[in-house]
């Protein structure tokens, strides 16, 4: 397997057209990688008006940035995506090739997989050069209740990243790398799928992705009166509401709540988990927050093994309460 | 086109993923995972891609057709399955299944030769990921394999006129995407769960059509095709050490959580 060097990562575009955070992330960590082998760590970038974006990411350690501008790259076509990214990892020919676990990575990583030919994990949690030098991926399977290392036997090997395993670089101005723009006529060809339009659900307040606090209800919340009072107490700590997945399902707070593997992945300083049992499948979403709290009315529940707090007792009489003593300790 | 719509379901046999983690043994020599006291259950969101399959033959007739690869596949899971209003079952056993297992790439090879050996088909769906692997990769393999357009994640699908329309599910809200028949779709649980059978119609699931292959008969050699090995397995260690507040009514409790929290500088 000759001839394949460097490591090479799908960058995204995040607000106001800057690179995303996740695109920063998988910066540190593939940097960490294009260090170990000493090779190098490249980027490629697919949008509309994203030179400046490009332009960013030397400091933050790509040696080289492929960049793809052109207003049919505006808005994610898996068939276009997929045509140039495969005609740029064919002429890269990377050793690594590291996506985000992101709507278009999720969906892209797969694609491009299959159309090389070769072997990707998903959903990775960690990320190490092994011996000859294979990358080790590490995933959770089975809902979380396994955790498994995976090595992949052909070139790219290709891995997606949850959000929050790599850590943004500092970015250094003084660090310069080349850009080199991708002739996009060959690949803006009309494909098979036509996206036809986004419909985005507006988030008052903190985004749940982003917030220190969050304050999550689950099916013993009951409806959505109780989550008025958790929206109440989130709000009184500057936070965001979750939720497990039953009351997603049963429309009592928009689905975009749910965390879990199949819903947002989150690490606050603070997760307050209220009437959530502690499914795998809801750990594995908010698991490695840095103190968690749970209001469980059983105390057998399996929640209470995997959190820093517990009160065992009924939200309804609980949660009032606690809402009084924060509020009154906040304004002290 | 012809008269109403041939689908594809693919459904995998995994072990209940509602089980509690004591149940989910993990033997870290073996690498593999040992399901103790929990039943078989078709993964899901597989069940899910079967009622959007329900739904749509209802709509616009034709015929589902349920396709499982695995070893060990429980008649009874199937037959449950069948009874909801599928038409014909097609089994893909293997040995592979038995040890480690087959990878994303090597599964996806398998049921893409199964579908090519049955034939036509208007439209494929599968769950967006296995509650076993949690991957969310076979069913673009086998979009690619066959070379039809795929769609991820579908809250919602929708056919009309040779294409079908799929809501797909994003982080905060969803895209709306279109793609010409014949597609392949995946899907999630915002679709809705799969509806419940009828007794008598799982008496009746036992005599419709059921073909059984080897990945001999398909023609192809799964283990050639695997590109990721698992290395190490383990227990992912979650544990905390629990500090139970308490008080001599759930108020008082509650209270005490609060200065507990400030106490330990966390508001
Ligand atoms: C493939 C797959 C993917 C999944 N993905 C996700 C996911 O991303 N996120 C997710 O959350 N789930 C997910 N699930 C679902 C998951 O398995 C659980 O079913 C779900 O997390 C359970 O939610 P819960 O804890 O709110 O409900 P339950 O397990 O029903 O627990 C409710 C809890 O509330 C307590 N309670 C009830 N009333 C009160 C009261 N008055 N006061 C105090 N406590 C009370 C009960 O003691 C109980 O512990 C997934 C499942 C599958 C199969
Ligand atoms: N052995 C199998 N038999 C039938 N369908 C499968 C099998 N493995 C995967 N699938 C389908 O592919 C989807 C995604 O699987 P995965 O890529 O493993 O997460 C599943 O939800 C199923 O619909």
């Amino acid at each position: 397997m000759a001839g394949y060097e460097g490591v090479l990562i799908l960058g995204e575009l995040g607000d106001k057209n800057q690179a995303a955070g996740i695109t920063l992330e998988l910066l540190g960590l593939g940097g960490k990688l294009a260090q170990g082998l000493d090779e190098q760590l490249k980027v490629v970038l697919l949008g509309n008006n994203v030179e400046g974006a490009a332009a960013e990411l030397p400091q933050y350690g790509a040696d080289k940035v492929y960049l793809a501008d052109d207003p049919v790259l505006g808005s994610y076509n898996p068939e276009t995506y997929l045509s140039l990214l495969q005609s740029v990892c064919e002429d890269e020919k990377p050793r690594i090739f590291l996506a985000g676990s992101t709507p278009v990575g999720q969906d892209l990583a797969p694609r491009l997989a299959f159309s090389m030919g070769t072997g990707l994990v998903t959903d990775c949690v960690g990320l190490e050069l092994g011996d000859s030098p294979g990358l080790l991926c590490t995933k959770p399977t089975y809902g979380g209740n396994a955790m498994a290392v995976f090595v992949l036997d052909t070139m790219p090997q290709m891995a997606t990243i949850r959000s929050r395993v790599g850590e943004a670089p500092s970015p250094d101005p003084s660090r310069g790398g080349e850009v080199t723009k991708l002739d996009t006529g060959a690949y803006t060809r009309p494909s098979r799928m036509e996206v036809a339009g986004q419909v985005k659900e507006e988030t008052v307040g903190v985004k749940l992705e982003e917030a220190r606090v969050v304050v999550s209800g689950g099916r013993g919340v009951g409806g959505p009166e109780g989550f008025s009072q958790l929206e109440e107490m989130a709000q009184l700590l500057g936070g965001a509401v979750g939720a497990s997945r039953p009351p997603c399902d049963s429309g009592w707070i928009p689905p975009t709540s749910q965390v879990g593997i199949t819903g947002k992945i989150v690490a606050p300083d603070l997760y307050i988990a209220v009437a959530i049992s502690g499914s795998s499948q809801h750990l594995s979403g908010m698991s490695d927050s840095r103190h968690i709290v749970a209001i469980n009315k059983d105390p057998e529940a399996y929640i209470f093994k995997v959190v820093d707090y517990g009160v065992v007792g009924d939200w309804r009489s609980v949660l009032p309460a606690f809402t009084c003593k924060l509020r009154e300790l906040i304004t002290e | 086109m012809q008269e109403g719509l041939e689908i594809i379901v693919c459904v995998k046999q995994v072990p209940d993923p509602e089980g509690p983690p004591s149940a989910f043994v993990v033997d870290s020599e073996a690498l593999r995972v040992v399901p103790k006291g929990i039943p078989p259950v078709i993964s899901p969101f597989d069940e899910n891609a079967l009622e959007v399959a329900l739904r749509l033959k209802e709509a616009h007739g034709g015929s589902i057709a349920l396709l499982s690869a695995g070893s060990g596949i429980s008649q009874a899971v199937m037959l449950k399955a069948m009874a909801t209003g599928a038409d014909e079952l097609l089994l893909v056993e293997d040995e592979l299944f038995d040890c480690e297992g087959p990878d994303s790439s090597s599964t996806a090879a398998l049921l893409a030769a199964a579908i090519r050996k049955k034939g036509g088909f208007d439209l494929i769906l599968t769950g967006r990921q296995a509650a076993d692997t949690n991957s969310g990769q076979v069913g673009l393999g086998i979009a690619q394999m066959l070379d039809v357009p795929a769609v991820s994640l579908a809250q919602k699908v929708e056919v009309f006129d040779g294409e079908v329309t799929v809501e797909r599910v994003l982080p905060d809200g969803h895209e709306i995407v279109r793609v010409t028949l014949p597609a392949l779709v995946t899907i999630s649980h915002e679709v809705g769960d799969l509806r419940y059978p009828r007794m008598a119609d799982i008496k009746t699931a036992k005599e419709r059509p059921r073909t059984k292959w080897s990945a001999g008969d398909l023609g192809v050699e799964p283990a050639s095709s695997v590109r990721a090995r698992i290395l190490e397995l383990s227990q992912p260690v979650r544990e905390r050490q629990c500090c139970i507040v308490d008080g001599d009514t759930p108020e008082e409790a509650g209270e005490r959580l609060a200065l507990k929290l400030r106490e330990a500088k966390l508001l």
